[in-house]
């Protein structure tokens, strides 16, 4: 089998008492897109902190392409081709919309193909008319746009999303939706995302957590009939 | 006119005030006013040092008189001992670069928080106030040059061209020379906040877990930036121990440094003409009340004529009814303004169109 792109070894955060996250055994294929669904404080952010560098592991490892990335710097990862979309927008707030996208941008683009780049990313995001607007001053939903050309200009190969469609208007679900399809054509991405209807749309393979721990993993058909995945998410306690 | 024509009229603007400035005030102004605006070009330079770190990088430094007070000792000492000023004008402009380069270094890469950083530069201050006032005594010197403690050291050989010993700066070359330097210091910073590391480092300011998300390691650009602020503060630190052939350890004390970061409260952080003018215009108002003694002895002239009273006040009202400073302020106005009328030509022209219909 050919390497995985990413790889947890028994991933865990204490905070304190609270075990946010254990054990996590987890794998991702090179290009794979996978859902990752589960109730309130199941630990889906704090996992992506752990993938990011924004939160050192108390226990266990993550491997990105075979290199122990655990205990490297946020920057680092980045670096290494791995972005993320956070579950409260983070983005260059007293910044123009276009000086946002710059700003990532520049990061791999020298200052010839900066510009350039910079429009075309614009233009896909549909924000070329709010180019020169702060980002503080658009909606909710025009920001989280905002965030995803942020985190597609630095051209990662592992792109983490945390509740991308939140806050959005039905017709902006359907956009994103469509969005995370064309970028599943060359990169790999992990989605965490309450709204169904958003998954059906774009997941194939789904992972559930609950409690910190993988509750089960399977293809999203079968996880939309698993009775113990509608437990958990009813708040029942699961069974096994 | 959009934001970039405004810009460079900003900048053209800027240039050839500064320029005028430079070439006229000599032929028009008294000696002894040429004398006080020098000083107010060499302290304004000091006010461009935290523009830069805190108005752009959003590091606050509550000492940075430390890295002025290094420079204009560094100078001195230096001075003493070479005799010929290329040398001790370059080493004080590095050592406090070294300075900050070392003591930013902790700082970013020990992960201590801003506030910290704050309470560190302060207190670092405050050490070399104390241990500089405590050497008056003859033992304590540095090669030829005698620390003199709290009496400071007097007669500061001045700044001469360079390689030529015997041409000494006049007081007239001081005031060219001093605007000469907050006017290139000006336009290096505008360039430098035009360049990508300026960009960098606002957005950086903005939002420094999302720049760290990128890609950028926000330790290193507050570490550069920092070190460019120390720079300039030992920089415009020598040229002030030009100035007054002077230097004593009031320059490390705790109302240096609150002065500098009055001025730019009261200037505006995030611009750089906001600090010039809070620095200039503070100074003027210093020179303008000390010159004022109180005639009556009534409570409130006397009142009138305190310094720090009156700098107190100034303060809490900036902070309090215009916290973004001056020049930031009038930019919103403007812009208020410019909305104001564009609404105004939108509704005349919708004017004949409710005619029709009505
Ligand atoms: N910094 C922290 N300190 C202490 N506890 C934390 C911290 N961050 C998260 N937690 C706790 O860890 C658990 C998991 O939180 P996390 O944010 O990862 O859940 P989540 O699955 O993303 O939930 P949601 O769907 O609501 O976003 C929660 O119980 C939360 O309270
Ligand atoms: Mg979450």
């Amino acid at each position: 089998m050919a390497e995985p792109l990413l790889q947890t070894r028994d991933l865990s955060m204490h905070f304190g008492g609270v075990k946010a996250v254990r054990n996590v055994n987890f794998t991702l294929a090179e290009g794979e897109l996978r859902c990752l669904i589960g109730p309130n404080g199941a630990g889906k952010s704090t996992f992506f902190k752990m993938l990011t560098g924004q939160l050192q592991p108390s226990l266990g490892q993550v491997l990105f392409r075979g290199h122990d990335i655990s205990k490297a710097h946020a920057h680092e990862i980045a670096r290494l081709g791995i972005g993320i979309k956070t579950q409260v927008p983070s983005v260059f707030d007293g910044l123009s919309v276009r000086e946002n996208i710059w700003l990532a941008a520049s990061r791999i683009h020298n200052r010839h193909r900066v510009n350039a780049v910079v429009d075309e990313m614009l233009e896909r995001i549909g924000l070329t008319s709010a180019a020169n607007r702060l980002v503080g001053q658009l909606a909710h939903g025009q920001r989280q746009w905002v965030e995803l050309g942020i985190v597609l200009s630095t051209d990662p190969d592992l792109i983490l999303l945390d509740e991308p469609a939140a806050g959005m208007t039905h017709e902006e679900v359907n956009k994103t939706a469509e969005l995370v399809r064309e970028i599943n054509r060359s990169k790999a991405l992990i989605v965490v995302e309450h709204d169904m209807q958003f998954i059906r749309m774009i997941a194939k393979q789904v992972t559930v957590f609950n409690q910190g721990s993988v509750l089960v993993e399977d293809s999203v058909e079968n996880i939309l009939r698993n009775p113990l995945v509608r437990d958990v998410y009813l708040g029942k306690q699961a069974a096994a | 006119m959009n934001a970039r024509t405004l810009n460079i009229l900003g900048l053209g603007l800027v240039g050839i005030v500064g320029i005028a400035f430079l070439i006229l005030t000599p032929r028009f102004a008294e000696l002894d006013t040429v004398l006080e605006l020098t000083v107010y070009m060499i302290m304004a330079v000091l006010s461009l040092s935290l523009a830069l770190i805190w108005g752009y990088g959003g590091i606050l430094c509550f000492g940075q008189s430390a890295f002025f007070g290094l420079g204009a000792y560094t100078y001195a000492i230096a001075m003493f001992n070479i005799g010929e000023s290329t040398v001790p004008f370059l080493l004080a402009i590095a050592l406090p670069a070294a300075f900050a380069a070392l003591l930013g270094y902790f700082v970013f890469y020990g992960r201590i928080s801003d506030v910290y950083l704050g309470v560190i530069t302060l207190t670092v201050t405050l050490i070399l106030f104390n241990s500089i006032n405590s050497t008056a005594g003859p033992e304590f010197h540095i090669g030829a040059a005698r620390l003199g403690g709290f009496n400071g050291i007097p007669g500061i050989p001045a700044l001469n061209y360079p390689g030529n010993k015997a041409a000494a700066v006049d007081l007239e070359g001081m005031f060219y020379l001093s605007t000469a330097a907050l006017l290139v210091t000006y336009f290096g910073l505008r360039l430098l906040l035009a360049s990508r590391f300026g960009r960098i480092i606002v957005g950086i300011r903005e939002n420094e877990r999302r720049a760290e998300l990128l890609g950028y390691d926000p330790r290193a650009y507050k570490l550069v930036t920092f070190t460019i602020g120390g720079a300039l503060a030992g920089f415009a630190g020598c040229l002030f121990a030009n100035w007054g052939n002077f230097v004593s350890p009031t320059i490390f004390g705790l109302a240096q440094s609150a002065q500098i970061i009055i001025w730019v409260i009261v200037g505006g952080r995030g611009t750089l003409i906001g600090p010039i003018i809070g620095c200039i215009g503070i100074q003027w108002l210093t020179t303008a009340l000390g010159a004022n003694q109180p005639s009556g002895s009534d409570w409130w002239t006397k009142l009138l004529a305190n310094a720090p009273f009156i700098f107190g006040v100034i303060l809490i009202a900036f902070v309090l009814l215009v916290p973004k400073g001056l020049v930031p302020t009038f930019g919103d106005f403007g812009q208020w303004l410019l909305r104001a009328r564009t609404r105004r030509v939108a509704a005349a022209s919708l004017e004949p169109k409710q005619a029709e219909e009505g």
